[in-house]
């Protein structure tokens, strides 16, 4: 049974002295009837999936419509031969983003963290640090049991879907799940963990679902690197004992108010925002939808 | 909703609902009839039918169909490794009154001549929902193992199934029993904890009365 709370999930780790994570992780042995090294087992396969569609991308492939393919490379291609004003290990994160979500756009092979739209965030976040620090293993791993619990919470008191909240259940969830997998990674304790997870769906509240055409493509690909930066910063943020003035669930319980005040055009529907304007409607009117 | 359901699953995209979601419901409509399928009508409804062809859901259901799962790389090549395995396949759109706006309707042949006609609907993550069998409301997550026995509609089945899962020490979770008419075809759908043995499967296939007996493995086991 998932968590209704972040708090309680940071109270049942103090009470019995482990970490955010080893919580998640009894929890789901229990939830699922799995032993210990059956349910990291499922979770190792999902850290390989993600690495492998890391190395699958391929920068010259477009998707269906062509509206997406190429940015990651071309990112790449900037950071490797210039000075990228936010500097070497953002411009590798910027690029990781935009690689995993134009590999989902083009059918590729991904890892939904919390759904497929929102799939660049965690990796971006995560890979280049793994690759970069020569962090071991298992601590990505917890970094990821740390990110599934915070996610769960989202969608157990919110929503996860864009249909049912805008672009803030999905990019702003996967935010929030980032932010806290960073902050474990970097030796924070689980009151940050959760302050940095409140901080980054807060700095994503209203954000609209709005594809064009109906496609995860535009504005899709690009929301994954606000979502990967902003996890960063709010990671940052809580490291240095910056707490959220509003508690942890109640910032989720803002989200689920703001979805569901959304107007439906804004929700997944192509009809609203940047799918309704006179581009937009021109590539719909193209791709006969 | 477990923990592998936010961070996860692991799939071909682009979207979990349009994509994921669609292989799915191809899948469950594959295992449901028993047998290759032979030849498929495929109706879109809702954002399934503005969207969908965008988002790959018909190469996805016919993926499904073909007994791929949602992390099958040859997914977005579906038409070609059907048309290589000579099974017909249309697709058409159509609107289904009070659906889900994820939606496909799937007649299908197999190639033991069987026919079936589901209706699914795809929720969002990957997770869908058997809605109707053979017009007969059902309205599965099948995330669970399910157990889906179709009857006569006459007093006495379910004590006879329920009995024989106890011997099993086979808990159930839900049990929904729906029928088409008073004394028509009755289904009876059955979730539970504990996958459901084999020889249950045979025990009531032998019994008198019953018409059919499905078994749907839980997601991880699928």
């Amino acid at each position: 049974m998932a968590y209704q709370s972040l708090q309680e999930i940071v109270e049942t780790g103090n009470s019995r002295s482990i970490p955010f994570w080893k919580v998640i992780l009894l929890d789901d042995m229990n939830d699922r009837s799995v032993t210990e090294e059956e349910s990291v087992d499922t979770m190792k396969k999902m850290w390989s999936a993600m690495l492998e569609a890391s190395d699958q991308y391929e920068g010259t492939m477009l998707s269906k419509s062509r509206l997406v393919g190429g940015m990651g490379a071309q990112m790449e291609t900037y950071r490797t031969s210039q000075e990228p004003l936010c500097g070497d290990f953002m411009a590798k994160v910027i690029s990781q983003a935009l690689q995993m979500g134009e590999s989902n756009a083009c059918m590729k092979r991904i890892v939904a963290a919390p759904t497929a739209g929102a799939c660049g965030v965690l990796p971006a976040v995560l890979i280049p640090l793994y690759r970069e620090k020569k962090i071991p293993d298992e601590k990505v791993l917890e970094a990821l049991y740390t990110a599934a619990g915070i996610g769960q919470v989202i969608a157990a008191r919110a929503f996860i879907a864009g249909a049912a909240g805008g672009c803030q259940a999905e990019i702003g969830a996967a935010s929030s799940m980032a932010a806290g997998a960073l902050v474990h990674l970097r030796g924070g304790d689980s009151s940050q963990i959760i302050q940095a997870a409140a901080m980054a769906l807060k700095n994503l509240l209203g954000l609209v679902c709005d594809p064009v055409a109906g496609l995860v493509e535009v504005p899709c690909v690009k929301r994954n690197v606000i979502g990967a930066v902003n996890a960063l910063s709010c990671a940052d943020m809580a490291l240095a004992g910056i707490t959220s003035r509003i508690p942890p669930d109640q910032v989720i319980d803002a989200m689920k108010e703001i979805g569901e005040s959304m107007h439906v055009s804004l929700r997944e529907t192509g009809e609203g925002g940047v799918a309704n304007t006179p581009a937009a409607r021109e590539i719909a009117q193209r791709l006969g939808m | 909703m477990s923990i592998f359901d936010i961070l996860g699953p692991i799939m071909v995209g682009p979207s979990s609902s349009h994509t994921a979601g669609a292989v799915r419901i191809g899948y469950i409509t594959r295992v449901l009839l028993g047998s290759p399928v032979a030849e498929a009508k495929i109706g879109l409804h809702g954002s399934f039918a503005a969207t969908g062809r965008g988002h790959g859901t018909d190469r996805a259901l016919m993926a499904g169909l073909l007994g791929m799962q949602p992390d099958d790389m040859r997914i977005p090549g579906s038409f070609e490794e059907a048309e290589k395995e000579h099974v017909k396949f249309s697709f058409h759109d159509m609107q289904i009154s009070g659906a889900h706006p994820n939606t496909a309707f799937l007649e299908v042949r197999g190639t033991s001549g069987k026919e079936l006609k589901v209706q699914a609907s795809s929720l969002g993550g990957g997770r869908v929902m058997l809605n109707k069998l053979d017009g007969i409301e059902v309205n599965c997550a099948c995330e669970s193992p399910t157990l889906i026995v179709r009857n006569q509609d006459k007093p006495g089945y379910v004590a006879e199934v329920t009995t024989l899962l106890t011997q099993h020490s086979v808990n159930i979770a839900t049990l929904n029993l729906h029928r088409d008419k008073k004394g028509g075809n009755a289904v009876m759908v059955i979730e539970s904890d504990q996958p459901i043995p084999a020889d249950v499967m045979e025990r009531l296939e032998a019994m008198e009365g019953i018409l059919k007996v499905t078994y749907l493995m839980s997601r991880e086991e699928a």
